[in-house]
């Protein structure tokens, strides 16, 4: 058989012609499938993207593997440190924690200082000079900030910052600007949300640092790189034993830097979020499809019986078919993957609001495309596949035969005799519905999916609604927090009380730990709080108000799981302060609240256990609004202050990173909800069109008036529309309780929440994205040629 | 003129019976047909009285309850879908009362879907050519008239060069003028080709073109006449 060249053959033209023709509705389903792809490609290529940049940034400056702090060990240990089996480089370093009075902010703000070695670059934990110079030897308040710091300031080389070193204030200056793999994300030690204004990294000269701090000859802080395939276990528990005499507070792999650990719980989130919400989209997507095939190959029975009867096989026309599927579902593919490097791209800006690397280079990855693309030709396959073995079974000899009549029958409401005086058109619709009553469930489980992503979508902001509910007004009652340098006698709090504007004062006793159980452990600190306190309180998700029991810790409920233990179960506490008692400590009770990892005791029981007097770590304090001016400017004075969180302050940042944070994903969701919402009822009513032309345009030539039959079409639609409502709120909230718990991990156990607002606007939304493909079909019912209609036998 | 030698179809006391429910329809009820190579052959008789099915079982489009179907050395009655499907792709034309057209494929691509998958086909500028619509090969269907239609369906059906040619009503939904114009078509292709042709039709008047008139009633063969002298389908009135 010969065949000219490059000729396409018949039935692939009639593939093109045909998806051609049903354009706006291939379009419908094509803009779905992208909008999936576009979610798979953002998330999972900035997964990929920051996977390769955490660990080139890593590995480029010397990120540590161990790290440990300690209250003064002597230089020479560092020799010994090196010598623990598996470690290949020691640095030692001295690290302080200060607070800073930086002009234009009304509270004191606090800084780590991380010493320089006196020549050359760290041997771990290099920082990235981005702007400015290393500090110069011969002046002593020369640093270098943070950049994150520097921004929310506006600070640059030149700019000064006043800090109060051990109890001395002195003029720091600012000679560059830098970042370090060290404080990607960086955040104040207890706090729960980065806050930029308040919070920054200086490194500055050893030397300067030393004699500051009186550790000349010494160092209170350690790192180590390991050899690969040494066991970082074995070197923890070494490197403790030789800084136990020292102070030493415990040592903690790169898993458990805050840092590294926050930004492993964001990748793992990110890769979660990357498969669950496509998998939505493109199980609407495979919906839809199947509908829309449905229909369309029950239009083409005829052609279908006719091409049997000319000696196509079953197989060869299943192929044919489920090509439509392809075809849309490639190009809503090669949309989404577009799509997704655009706004992957705006996405990865939008980690330079939390993390800092050196250069986030985002790129589409080559295997996430391509399993996009495998993945919705796979989908659309699947919910063509059904709808095509149905119709390519018709028996060829139909090929001979007129259609029959479509069988009717009075509604389900008309039989039960409620509905004698429905409106003629009322009738229609509720005999088509019922007619088809899989399809129009299927149609309205397909608007019901768009109803649902905006209601996740939504969810998010009543979500932090509710976080800011249980942390700011629920168990962080008070104005202040005013954190002390190390333990102080109970004479604190006399002299907190007297502060001005101060109305009431709560001590609390915060003592650094390891919590061991089995071959589980966590550092962390043990929170000390009066039983009756009524600023500082704990407060389970639920919203019940813990009391602490006399005896015996309360672990929050994340913190139980990571270590294995339940109420009634022991853990062994390894205190890192003072004398380093250790004590076995039976946990009274789980709190499920909503701050990740806490461990609280009453004030009283902590402070029998370590034998000693009312010693005070931090006060919370409640303050007259009008005076709060007045006390941040007496405790930037304050030597024996180490850190002052207020809670306005703190609140507000919150909730202005959040927003930009949050906008973006409404935006996101919002958009691609209304995009399913409108691609469902589209598809919907473009089916009931081709299906019903013949009917509507005889209605027509009886008098029928466009409105009227317009009615008759759409009044289906919104009948699927409103049953879909309810549906779509349910669905959302089963959704958005699931994906809640994949977003939870240690970092946040984030509580799900949806207000009665959020659904009414998830409503408004899919009415609208149907009101709007409505007037679509509605122009397309206009335009509909009577005489045409009528004259071609279908 | 009589029948020539060999048999194309030899089909023995075929049954059909279609159930719908409770009721069951017997629509062919113990028939027996010849066809030899090249002959011309009219079905007649009233609407229901089995013509359709007895030609879809003859063309591998379904199959009878009882009763044996050889079509040359195949048995059709103990063929499977698949064997069904090969035997329809190499042996058969259909020719159908609603044309069946492909409406998104133009007169050639139409007949291209055949030609594109039989084994030594004619090209479709031939095939159209032989209905004489040679200069109508880039229209699509709706921008033709029901007459060209038909003949495109005809020139599709006889573009892999098939044994048989089987036309349910072929003018069942045509004019006079157009109808003599399909049908002169037809005897064309049979006269040329020596394409054995069955052609339905409950038209008497049509009869005239056949070899062989067989009369269905009710489900069986109630007569068979022979024609001493056809006659030209342009001389055909009704
Ligand atoms: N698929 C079918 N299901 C049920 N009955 C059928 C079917 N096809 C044909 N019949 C019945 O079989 C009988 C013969 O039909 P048919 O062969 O189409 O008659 P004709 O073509 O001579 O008009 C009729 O009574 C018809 O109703
Ligand atoms: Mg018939």
């Amino acid at each position: 058989m010969v065949r000219p060249p490059f000729r396409l053959r018949a039935l692939t033209r009639k593939l093109l012609r045909d998806v051609w023709e049903m354009k706006s509705q291939a379009l419908a389903i094509a803009v779905v499938v992208a909008a999936g792809v576009t979610m798979f490609v953002t998330y999972l290529s900035n997964f990929d993207s920051l996977v390769r940049t955490l660990s080139q940034y890593y590995e480029r400056q010397q990120f540590a593997d161990v790290f440990a702090g300690a209250t003064r060990a002597p230089a020479p240990l560092a020799a010994r440190i090196g010598a623990i089996p598996g470690v290949v480089t020691v640095d030692t370093r001295v690290v302080a924690d200060v607070t800073l009075d930086v002009t234009g902010l009304d509270e004191p703000a606090n800084a780590r200082l991380i010493s320089l070695p006196a020549a050359g670059a760290p041997a771990l934990n290099r920082v990235l000079l981005r702007r400015g110079a290393w500090p110069d030897p011969s002046r002593p308040d020369d640093v270098v900030a943070s950049e994150v710091f520097c921004e929310a300031h506006g600070f640059g080389p030149g700019d000064r910052v006043a800090a109060v070193l051990n109890g001395r204030r002195r003029e720091l200056t600012i000679v560059g600007v830098g970042i370090s793999p060290e404080y990607v994300y960086s955040i104040r030690p207890g706090d729960l949300f980065p806050d930029n204004r308040r919070f920054g990294v200086f490194w500055m000269q050893r030397a300067a640092l030393a004699a500051a701090f009186d550790m000349e000859g010494g160092f209170n802080d350690v790192s180590l790189q390991l050899a690969a395939g040494a066991s970082s276990d074995d070197v923890v528990a070494r490197l403790d034993r030789l800084l136990e005499p020292y102070g030493g507070r415990g040592a903690y792999t790169r898993a458990l830097q805050v840092s590294a650990w926050t930004l492993e719980n964001e990748l793992t989130q990110l890769r979660m979020f990357g498969l669950v919400t496509p998998a939505i989209f493109l199980s609407v997507a495979a919906f839809i499809l199947h509908i829309a095939l449905t229909r369309a190959l029950a239009l083409q029975r005829g052609q279908i019986a006719a091409l049997k009867a000319l000696g196509y096989g079953n197989g060869a026309l299943a192929w044919h078919y489920v090509q439509w599927a392809l075809v849309i579902a490639a190009a809503g593919a090669l949309a989404g993957i577009a799509g997704g490097a655009w706004l992957g791209a705006r996405m990865a800006e939008l980690y330079n609001v939390f993390f800092r690397f050196p250069m986030l280079d985002y790129r589409v990855s080559t295997g996430v495309a391509l399993w996009s693309l495998a993945g919705s030709l796979s989908v659309a396959a699947a919910g063509a596949l059904a709808a095509v073995r149905r119709a390519v079974s018709v028996p060829p000899a139909d090929a001979m035969r007129p259609d029959a009549p479509a069988r009717y029958r009075l509604s389900l409401v008309e039989r039960l005799g409620v509905a004698r005086r429905l409106p003629q058109a009322a009738r229609m619709v509720l005999r088509t519905l019922e007619r088809q009553p899989v399809r129009a469930l299927l149609s309205m489980l397909g608007i019901a999916a768009a109803g649902a992503v905006l209601v996740i979508g939504l969810s998010f902001i009543d979500v932090m609604d509710v976080l800011i509910d249980e942390q700011f007004v629920q168990a962080m009652r008070q104005d202040v927090t005013v954190t002390f340098v190390g333990p102080r006698s109970a004479d604190a709090v006399q002299a907190a009380a007297r502060l001005p504007g101060v109305i009431a004062v709560e001590p609390q006793r915060i003592v650094p730990v390891r919590l061991r159980a089995g071959a589980h452990h966590r550092t962390l600190a043990i929170t000390g709080l009066m039983p009756d306190a009524s600023l500082q309180r704990v407060v389970a998700r639920s919203g019940a108000v813990v009391t602490l029991p006399p005896a015996g810790l309360v672990l929050s409920k994340v913190l139980g799981e990571v270590l294995g233990v339940a109420a009634g179960g022991t853990v062994r506490v390894e205190v890192l302060e003072g004398a380093r008692p250790v004590f076995d400590v039976p946990v009274a009770a789980l709190v499920d609240d909503s701050m990740g990892v806490q461990a609280y005791m009453a004030r009283d029981a902590l402070h029998a256990l370590l034998h000693e007097g009312r010693t005070v770590s931090s006060t919370a304090l409640m303050v007259d609004p009008a005076a709060i001016d007045r006390l941040s400017l007496t405790l930037k004075a304050l030597p024996a202050v180490a850190g002052v969180a207020v809670r306005e302050a703190t609140l507000r940042n919150f909730r202005q990173t959040m927003a930009e944070h949050m906008n973006l994903i409404i935006a996101f969701n919002v958009g691609f909800a209304a995009i399913i919402a409108f691609g469902v009822v589209y598809n919907a009513a473009r089916v009931s069109l081709s299906e019903r032309s013949r009917e509507l345009a005889s209605l027509r030539v009886l008098g029928f008036t466009r409105d009227e039959i317009g009615r008759i079409l759409l009044g289906e639609l919104a009948v699927l529309t409103v049953l879909s409502l309810p549906v779509g709120a349910v669905l959302g909230y089963g959704l958005g309780r699931f994906i809640m718990t994949i977003f939870n991990n240690e970092v946040y156990r984030l509580p799900f929440a949806i207000t009665a607002q959020s659904i009414a606007w998830s409503w408004l939304t899919v009415v609208s994205a149907a009101a709007l493909s409505s007037v679509a079909v509605r122009r397309r019912l206009d335009g509909l040629d009577l005489v045409a209609v009528l004259k071609s036998r279908e | 003129m009589s029948t020539s030698s060999a048999p194309v179809f030899v089909a023995r006391d075929l049954t059909k019976v279609y159930t719908m429910g409770d009721v069951q329809v017997h629509a062919l009820r113990g028939v027996d047909f010849d066809l030899s190579a090249g002959e011309f052959v009219v079905l007649l008789g009233p609407s229901g009285s089995g013509k359709s099915t007895l030609l879809n079982i003859l063309g591998g489009l379904d199959v009878p309850t009882s009763g044996s179907v050889i079509y040359r050395d195949h048995d059709l009655t103990a063929a499977g879908e698949a064997a069904l499907t090969e035997y329809r792709r190499d042996h058969v034309g259909f020719v159908f009362q609603f044309y069946n057209l492909i409406p998104s494929l133009t007169a050639r691509e139409n007949v291209a879907l055949v030609t594109e998958i039989a084994a030594s086909p004619m090209t479709p500028e031939e095939a159209l050519g032989l209905v004489e619509l040679g200069d109508r090969l880039d229209h699509f269907p709706a921008q033709l008239s029901g007459g060209e239609q038909q003949r495109v369906a005809i020139a599709r059906a006889i573009a892999k060069r098939p044994e048989v040619l089987l036309c349910d009503e072929p003018t069942g939904a045509l004019d006079i003028t157009t109808g003599v114009v399909v049908l002169d078509a037809l005897t064309h292709v049979n006269r040329t080709l020596g394409t054995a042709t069955v052609v339905i039709t409950h038209n008497a008047a049509i009869a005239g073109l056949a070899d062989r008139v067989i009369r269905l009633a009710d489900g069986r063969v109630v007569s068979i006449a022979h024609n001493a002298r056809k006659v030209e389908a342009r001389s055909l009135s009704w």
